[in-house]
């Protein structure tokens, strides 16, 4: 049995089914993103983890211990919110030290704790100070601080890195997940952002539409997508149609090319349409070593991105774009000329409908 | 020129409000055939019953301070963060007092609590106190709940709720450590809102026969003529000392800061 069990949640606003059929185990240590578009109801999964929602119907178990009819202050949860939610009338020090005082942890060892915390997140000086004399990434990193200052069983972050800039997002979110790491606290983190969600998590549960699309590690997530959707919601994918030939054999023709599958099942009879997808990457301009498929295409627009140029081509009356790494010895072509593309049938993700 | 017409009507209203203060004051002073002198004032604070009836209703709008503040803090909280649909209703409830005359809430009041009812109030000192301090704190509610809902609207009411359960607080703990901190300016505001409501107030202390400070000051002004200025200047410090104590507690709030 996993540390964190979901099972069958289920979350129904009036007339309006939010989260269908949620079920997932959590590791003890491990870090789980809940990633997808707004509305999909990650943060109401999460929520549903914190208490601040009952669960339509299923259940809810952190080490073994049913907590899915308990209140959110009896669940020993730490919760970090994207608006900070530190308590403006106290200091940093008294926001980091309130879940202890709450416990009522002695002032000594609260001092102690406090004190512990403030230099895990980098602000051993900063006790004495409010809230609105610290930005926005100081006041997150309070928010951390004051959420594991009880020693919580479940870290739960709801978007927390949103409201900061670019730059503090990134070394926010790396020092999220040394903390983390360090302490082996199992975390939940809920984000729309992928780059964010690949980059710290062990696992990713991509969501539509109140369902889990697909559970996996960013690595699995990223190139094997199971769905339209994930494949389409997790970085930049191209869709081409091809028809199937031989299913066995997993033989397609695409743009009059015959294009042999190196996985994936085909379940489409002979002659229907499927859709393939190939990341930017995955495809080449001109004909690259190990490449079956080569395509003509007509180059549409040129983005230059500094180290990577982006490539958009037409090719058997679809656009798709290309990642190419820059190289002074070798400029890009002008937009309107023809080229050619090509990529290995390896590379081809076939998408389930 | 527009400039000109602002200034002409910003001096006509401070003429229209100081004007008669100057007129009260000076009169006031004027008890000294042919000299100005604090007689007036010597005379009202040498009254006995002036120390009575004030500490009495100062010691009534305590009362009602504290039954309005955990009667209307609770409610405000209560209906910003769970019940937002029922806002208009209570507003609309506590807008009631500014539209019903305190002389039919009393009346209304020796109606239901008189010595032959099922909870006869006004069959005791005590009781018909505790009856003045329920009318005081329905007359105060209009002034009271907006200055906490006000004092609401400016902080998060469900995250820094949601963040504090998150560290195990429970209702108590998150009104009084969180909320209540936070709104101290606001309650503070309706506090001596009420004080100097309760102060002034005349009709429901004369009618429930309370020796409260209104119907001394009426007493005072229908049988003596320089000592019911000196007392009206006497209330109108007490009422911008309320405010300037507002103005001091917002200022000496660090946190509050953050928020201008």
């Amino acid at each position: 049995m996993a540390f964190l069990e979901l099972s069958n949640l289920e979350k129904v606003f009036g007339t309006n089914r939010v989260v269908t059929d949620f079920t997932m185990g959590i590791e003890k240590g491990e870090f789980v993103s809940l990633l997808g578009p707004s509305g999909c109801g990650k943060t109401t999964v999460l929520r549903m983890v914190a208490g601040f929602e009952t669960p339509t119907s299923g259940a809810i178990r952190i080490d073994g211990q049913d907590v899915t009819g308990q209140r959110t202050n009896q669940r020993a949860i730490g919760m970090m919110f994207q608006a900070y939610a530190l308590f403006p009338n106290m200091t940093v020090a008294d926001n980091v030290g309130f879940g202890l005082k709450v416990k009522g942890v002695p002032r000594e060892e609260r001092k102690d704790r406090v004190a512990e915390m403030l230099r895990l997140i980098g602000l051993p000086d900063l006790g004495s100070r409010f809230p609105f004399q610290l930005s926005g990434g100081q006041q997150q990193r309070v928010a951390l601080a004051r959420a594991l200052a009880p020693r919580p069983r479940v870290l739960l972050l709801d978007e927390p890195l949103s409201a900061l800039d670019a730059k503090v997002r990134v070394s926010l979110r790396n020092e999220i997940r040394d903390i983390q790491r360090e302490l082996g606290i199992t975390a939940i983190f809920v984000t729309h952002d992928q780059e964010e969600a690949m980059s710290i998590s062990d696992r990713i549960v991509v969501m539509n539409g109140g369902i889990a699309e697909q559970v996996g590690a960013p690595f699995e997530i990223y190139n094997n997508p199971r769905t339209r959707f994930v494949a389409g919601f997790v970085g930049t994918l191209n869709m081409l149609s091809a028809t199937v030939e031989d299913p066995a054999e997993r033989m397609l023709t695409l743009a009059g090319q015959r294009v042999v599958l190196a996985r994936g099942e085909i379940a489409t009879p002979r002659g229907e349409t499927v859709t393939l997808a190939l990341r930017p990457e995955a495809i080449h301009l001109g004909r690259a070593e190990g490449c079956e498929v080569a395509l003509p295409a007509t180059v549409e627009e040129v983005h230059f991105l500094g180290s990577v140029i982006r490539i958009r081509a037409r090719v058997a009356g679809t656009v798709v774009a290309l990642d190419t790494f820059n190289r002074p010895d070798q400029p890009p072509p002008p937009p309107g000329s023809a080229a050619e593309i090509s990529f290995a049938a390896r590379d081809v993700i076939l998408l389930a409908d | 020129m527009t400039r000109f017409l602002a200034w002409t009507a910003f001096l006509l209203g401070v003429l229209y409000f100081i004007l008669p203060l100057i007129g009260m004051t000076e009169f006031s002073l004027k008890m000294r055939r042919g000299e100005y002198s604090f007689d007036a004032y010597r005379a009202v604070f040498g009254d006995p019953r002036f120390w009575e009836t004030f500490s009495y209703s100062l010691t009534l709008a305590a009362a009602t301070i504290v039954f309005g503040v955990l009667l209307v803090v609770p409610t405000a909280y209560w209906v910003r963060l769970k019940l937002p649909q029922a806002r208009p209703i209570i507003e609309f409830i506590t807008l009631l007092p500014l539209v019903i005359p305190a002389i039919v809430i009393v009346f209304g009041y020796i109606r239901l609590y008189n010595t032959s009812s099922i909870l006869p109030l006004t069959g005791s000192a005590l009781g018909t106190d505790i009856l003045l301090t329920m009318g005081y704190a329905t007359l105060a509610l209009p002034y009271m709940y907006r200055a906490v809902d006000t004092g609401l609207r400016t902080i998060d009411v469900a995250t820094l709720t949601e963040a504090a359960q998150s560290l195990g607080a429970g209702w108590f703990t998150i009104l009084a450590r969180i909320i209540l901190p936070n709104v101290l300016v606001a309650v503070l505001s309706g506090a001596f809102l009420t004080l100097a409501i309760v102060i002034g107030e005349f009709t429901m202390a004369a009618l429930l026969n309370r020796p409260a400070f209104g119907p001394f000051m009426q007493l005072l002004g229908a049988n003596r003529a320089y000592e019911p200025p000196a007392l009206a200047v006497i209330a109108f410090a007490i009422t911008w000392g309320c405010m300037g104590l507002i103005q001091l507690v917002t200022r000496f709030s660090k946190h509050e800061r953050a928020k201008v």
